[in-house]
């Protein structure tokens, strides 16, 4: 294994190192509690009715028998949301974004994708909820479904939305369409650009629905009070979200609305938007009882959030030499059935790699009929690197030049601007590159045909913006010296152990002496979702500061009590001193323990929106082997190589390497939402939804790089988006090398491996 | 709501009455690695559920070389590749009872269960076709024997009558110079269904050069699991052979009828049969000829 990369400079006691994490023992012994886990008095079940149409106009609904079956509390339809009794002139300019909200929570007109909820029901128990949403008698007229991009956006395709009008270029369409934006980003001159080139390639590439494939399912659990408070409970990457979504459907104020986040089972974005909290507060509000819903897998890939499907068209131009000269792209993102595709997103990361003269990039944000996409880590960057880094590889092969050594020649660096306007700080996508070149992987040659099979190499980098955002932390010093780290950021995958890291670093404390917890929203300041790759950046911060504050008000405390100035006491390492008189000296655990007597407790509070975030780049490199009977291809070897900015806990962010290199395999070679001709999602279950299992993975080595952030303390960038944006297209220029066959479309299934394999040799 | 009843028989005449008092609307239960998937997904409905695992029955397993091998239908698939003397003559068996599912199902899944839920990828039902397995049934009007090759009749169905049940499996024991494989081909490399699958058993001369026999059976390329009958007798009396073994892969495409579907296309299915066949010949004889 190749030792990590150590570029920053600075020695750290507790960043960098791989501490034991503080929620271990109760996920460890099962005490944590997820969302399902919640039981309270008179805790109803609730069921919701799903459409088995992908397209279709409701004619009507009867709930009567339902409401008659025997066990059953409460039914709700769309009827019963705010929206359906307020007016299009009440709501103005906020009507349609409204309407597309309600109607993704509860149909109204119409349903858009198979498994879009239509009616609820709360009842004694999950199995007569489940019997009675059986007796709700819904009518359909059934309307053609449209599936992909290309058939969304062709002339006189069939509508989802009569009243949906396309955004471009800051003007709206004068006729609905399915396109509901598009955006254009440009500089220089494309089409000299591309006179310039000696090498031009221009490919189209497409790729299909995928889901993030958490372990847990979503859940929702509400008590909507008679005097107004309605409380929820659910497992959500961000607390605040659910209760400004709540708060926008439900027509209800924030002040009456407290979420608690629950334990995660995992989210990769697609646990931000609401799903079965509203349906639950609105059956509790009807039948006066806490209500819970519980997602199972069918619903959770038919009903919930996931990632983009993609057509796309890549054209880049380079001189002999291997200098770009232009790049240009179009990218149609599908959204699902309302709005918001991360088609701007993936248009902004597609040559965020590069340094280029000439750009134009057009993006698509297009709804069909799926399930409404939620962000999945780097939200439209692994499509768009797809693409890209096929057509690099193609490129590269075209002028004879290594894969590594041209994205050296091109590579974005500090002063680099983006093609939408920022310029890069200190960034570290040459540092990858010369790791990956260097790397015992790289310098290793490929074995192509050792045993009958076909084997390759593949090379592609990939590009996360980061985030910063929002967050706050409250510390509270303890009277036996230990410090409370409240926080608004649910723990997706270790925060509360880099939180205490970064927390224990600044005090100059012991890490077990930090006690992370996480807040509902009653209990702490305003804090963006975990998500972004922005929580150890922004919440560390947040704890960073508020912890100079923890500093100071000791130091005032311990001047309080030896009746010195202020300004002669210091806080070093823990220590509060007399600058001059060495007989005044106390730990932090001996003033702790007077501060009960001294004044009382010291706290600090810090709320953040900070700028600085670091960019991430990565590298990976791969070797495959293509069964040619089968059209199966294996991974062989993985190397994954990244700028991390410091690593707080070095184990973590390894983690986030392999786990992101693992689901970016999955997306490659086997994972796709599978629809029939009437556009129902027919391999709803894990059994057929192909994500990777252990056999199908090798060891995932990584090497960090650590160039640090100058826009945090620690030097601290995201990490946990980044990897999963190389895999795809690094896996495509594998099987490339080791078949001949250029794979522009996404699953690299074994089916489509061997027509490949038969249309190149002719049979 | 819908209320489902449970019965633990202890003798196969209560079971057989049971089952036979609900006609349709009774299931027997071994490992219930299907049937509680088909009732909690809500692709079946039942009013009785009839468990096989109390039965002494339904959980022999024994062979000797005398009365060849007899497992009975709730045994589950570690108890049979744990047994090293089965283990070792039915080779070709074990692919299958290794493969279906991960550990902890063939904790719980049974061959029996495999045969009855009938389904076209079935992973132990081409393997107990080719070693020429013979299914005992009892039932109110008696008990029968049917082929392993004549049980199953469509997708999910079998020749089980209302009120019969599967008692055990039963195998000759394997001959000298003989040998059996099983290959399924999957995207993944572990806990998914069959794009096609084919299992082979040879005899072969005491050269090891020629076949005397063959048996050829195939998943997932139609309704039911295939007998590819003409694909295996095409190699009695001839050399093993790169020729031999292609003209058999080829005839045992023409035995299948694949469909189109998410998990694969006809193309595919019918060239995955001639590569499996293939390699599974080569396997069998490998193990024949005592490698």
């Amino acid at each position: 294994m190749v030792a990590n990369i150590v570029l920053s400079e600075v020695e750290y006691t507790h960043i960098g190192k791989r501490p034991v994490r503080p929620d271990g023992v109760d996920k460890v012994i099962g005490r944590a509690q997820y969302g399902p886990d919640i039981t309270l008095k008179g805790l109803l079940h609730g069921k919701v009715l799903r459409s088995p149409y992908a397209h279709a106009r409701i004619k009507s609904i009867d709930t009567s028998q339902a409401e008659a079956y025997p066990g059953v509390r409460a039914v709700i339809t769309a009827q019963d949301l705010p929206f359906a009794s307020l007016s299009k002139e009440e709501l103005g300019a906020g009507y349609q974004a409204l309407k597309f909200a309600s109607d993704h929570v509860l149909a109204g007109g119409k349903v858009l994708f198979k498994g879009h909820p239509v009616a609820a029901v709360a009842a004694a128990n999950p199995h007569v909820a489940e019997e009675a949403a059986k007796l709700i008698k819904v009518e359909y007229e059934e309307l053609p479904p449209v599936m992909s991009v290309v058939e969304a956006m062709a002339e006189g395709a069939t509508l989802l939305h009569d009243d949906l009008y396309t955004s471009s270029l800051g003007e709206t369409s004068q006729t609905a369409s399915n396109v509901a934006a598009h955006a254009r980003y440009e500089k220089g001159d494309v089409a000299q650009g591309f006179d310039e080139a000696a090498v031009v390639v221009e490919r189209e590439f497409q790729t299909a629905s995928v889901h993030q494939g958490y372990i847990e399912p979503h859940n929702g659990t509400a008590f909507w009070s008679a005097d107004g408070q309605l409380d929820v409970w659910c497992s959500t990457q961000g607390a605040f979200t659910v209760r400004s979504s709540l708060a926008n459907v439900l027509r209800h104020p924030v002040s009456k609305i407290k979420v608690t986040p629950m334990e995660m089972g995992g989210g990769f974005g697609g646990k931000i938007s609401i799903y079965l909290e509203p349906l639950a507060a609105l059956l509790s509000k009807k039948s006066g009882q806490p209500v819970k819903l519980v997602m199972n897998r069918v619903e959770v890939f038919e009903a919930s959030g996931p990632a983009s499907g993609s057509w796309m068209k890549v054209k880049m131009g380079a001189t002999t030499d291997g200098k770009l000269t232009a790049c240009q792209a179009e990218l149609a993102l599908d959204a699902g059935a309302y709005p918001g595709s991360p088609a701007m997103s993936a248009a902004m990361c597609a040559f965020a790699c590069y340094d280029y003269p000439n750009g134009l990039l057009d993006a698509y944000d297009v709804v069909v009929n799926k399930p409404k996409t939620q962000a999945y880590r780097a939200p439209g960057s692994p499509q768009a690197a797809y693409a890209v880094e096929s057509v690099v590889d193609e490129l590269c092969e075209k002028l004879g030049i290594d894969p590594v050594e041209f994205r050296l020649r091109n590579a974005s660096k500090e002063g680099t601007r983006r093609i939408e306007g920022p310029v890069y700080r200190r960034i570290g996508l040459v540092e990858c590159l010369e790791a990956a070149r260097s790397h015992d992987h790289y310098q290793t040659a490929v074995d192509f045909q050792p045993n009958g099979k076909l084997r390759g190499r593949g090379v592609a980098s990939g590009f996360w913006f980061n985030r910063g955002f929002v967050s706050s932390c409250n510390l509270t010093v303890n009277p036996d010296g230990t410090v409370s780290v409240v926080m608004g950021s649910v723990d997706l995958c270790g925060t509360r152990a880099s939180i205490a890291q970064q927390t224990a670093e600044a005090l100059g404390i012991a890490y077990e002496d930090i006690k992370p917890s996480i807040a509902d929203t009653d209990s702490i300041g305003y804090t963006f979702i975990t998500g972004g790759s922005r929580t150890t950046f922004a919440t560390g911060l947040a704890t960073i500061n508020a912890s100079q504050d923890i500093k100071q008000r000791m130091v005032e405390r311990a001047a309080a009590i030896w009746e010195a100035p202020v300004e002669d006491v210091e806080y070093v390492d823990g220590v509060i001193q007399h600058k001059s008189d060495s007989e005044l000296r106390m730990t932090f655990k001996e003033l702790a323990g007077r501060t009960l007597t001294t004044g009382g407790s010291i706290t600090a509070q810090c709320n953040i929106d900070p700028p600085g975030e670091g960019n991430s780049f990565a590298v990976h490199v791969v070797d495959v082997e293509v069964d040619q009977d089968t059209g199966k291809v294996d991974i062989l070897r993985y190397t994954a190589i990244q700028d991390c900015g410091k690593a707080v806990h070095p184990s973590y962010v390894e983690g986030q390497m392999q786990g992101g290199a693992a689901q970016g395999i999955g997306w490659a070679l086997n994972e796709e939402y599978f629809f029939n001709g009437q556009g129902q999602m027919t391999n709803s279950s894990f059994l057929d939804y192909r994500m990777p299992i252990s056999l199908d993975l090798p060891m995932i080595d990584t090497v960090i790089v650590e160039v640090a952030n100058p826009g945090h303390p620690y030097g601290v960038r995201g990490v946990g988006e980044t990897p999963i944006v190389p895999p795809l297209a690094a896996i495509a220029n594998a099987v490339y090398q080791a078949t001949g066959v250029r794979m522009q479309s996404l699953p690299i299934t074994p089916g489509k491996v061997l027509d490949a394999l038969w249309s190149q040799n002719g049979s | 709501m819908d209320w489902i009843d449970f019965a633990t028989p202890k003798t196969v005449s209560e079971a057989v009455e049971l089952l036979a008092s609900k006609g349709d609307r009774a299931r027997l239960l071994a490992g219930g690695t299907d049937l509680l998937v088909q009732l909690r997904g809500g692709r079946r409905s039942v009013d009785l559920v009839v468990d096989a695992k109390q039965i002494p029955e339904l959980n022999e397993l024994s062979y000797s070389a005398q009365n060849g091998l007899v497992i009975g239908a709730a045994v589950p698939c570690y108890r049979i590749y744990a047994d090293n003397a089965i283990a070792t003559a039915y080779p070709g068996l074990m692919d299958a009872a290794t493969l279906i599912g991960g550990i902890q199902i063939q904790g719980r899944a049974t061959l029996g269960g495999n045969l009855c839920n009938a389904a076209p990828s079935g992973d132990s039902i081409p393997p107990i076709i080719a070693l020429g397995g013979v299914a005992h049934i009892a039932g109110s009007n008696g008990s029968r024997q049917v082929a392993a090759e004549d049980f199953c009749t469509g997708p999910g169905r079998n020749v089980l009558q209302d009120g019969e049940m599967l008692v055990s499996i039963n195998f000759p024991t394997p001959v000298a110079h003989s040998g059996a494989s099983y290959l399924r081909f999957i995207p993944r490399n572990e806990m998914d269904i069959a794009v096609a699958g084919v299992g082979t058993s040879v005899v072969l001369d005491a050269s090891g050069q020629n076949f005397v026999s063959a048996r050829i059976s195939l998943a997932s390329v139609a309704p039911t699991p295939v007998f590819a009958k003409d694909a295996g007798e095409s190699l009695a009396g001839k050399p093993v052979s790169e020729a031999t073994i292609q003209e058999a892969s080829e005839k045992a495409i023409a035995a299948a009828t694949p469909i189109s579907d998410m998990r694969g296309t006809i193309r595919q299915r019918n060239h995955l049969v001639g590569v499996l066949t293939r390699r599974t010949l080569n396997i069998a004889v490998e193990r024949a000829r005592g490698g």
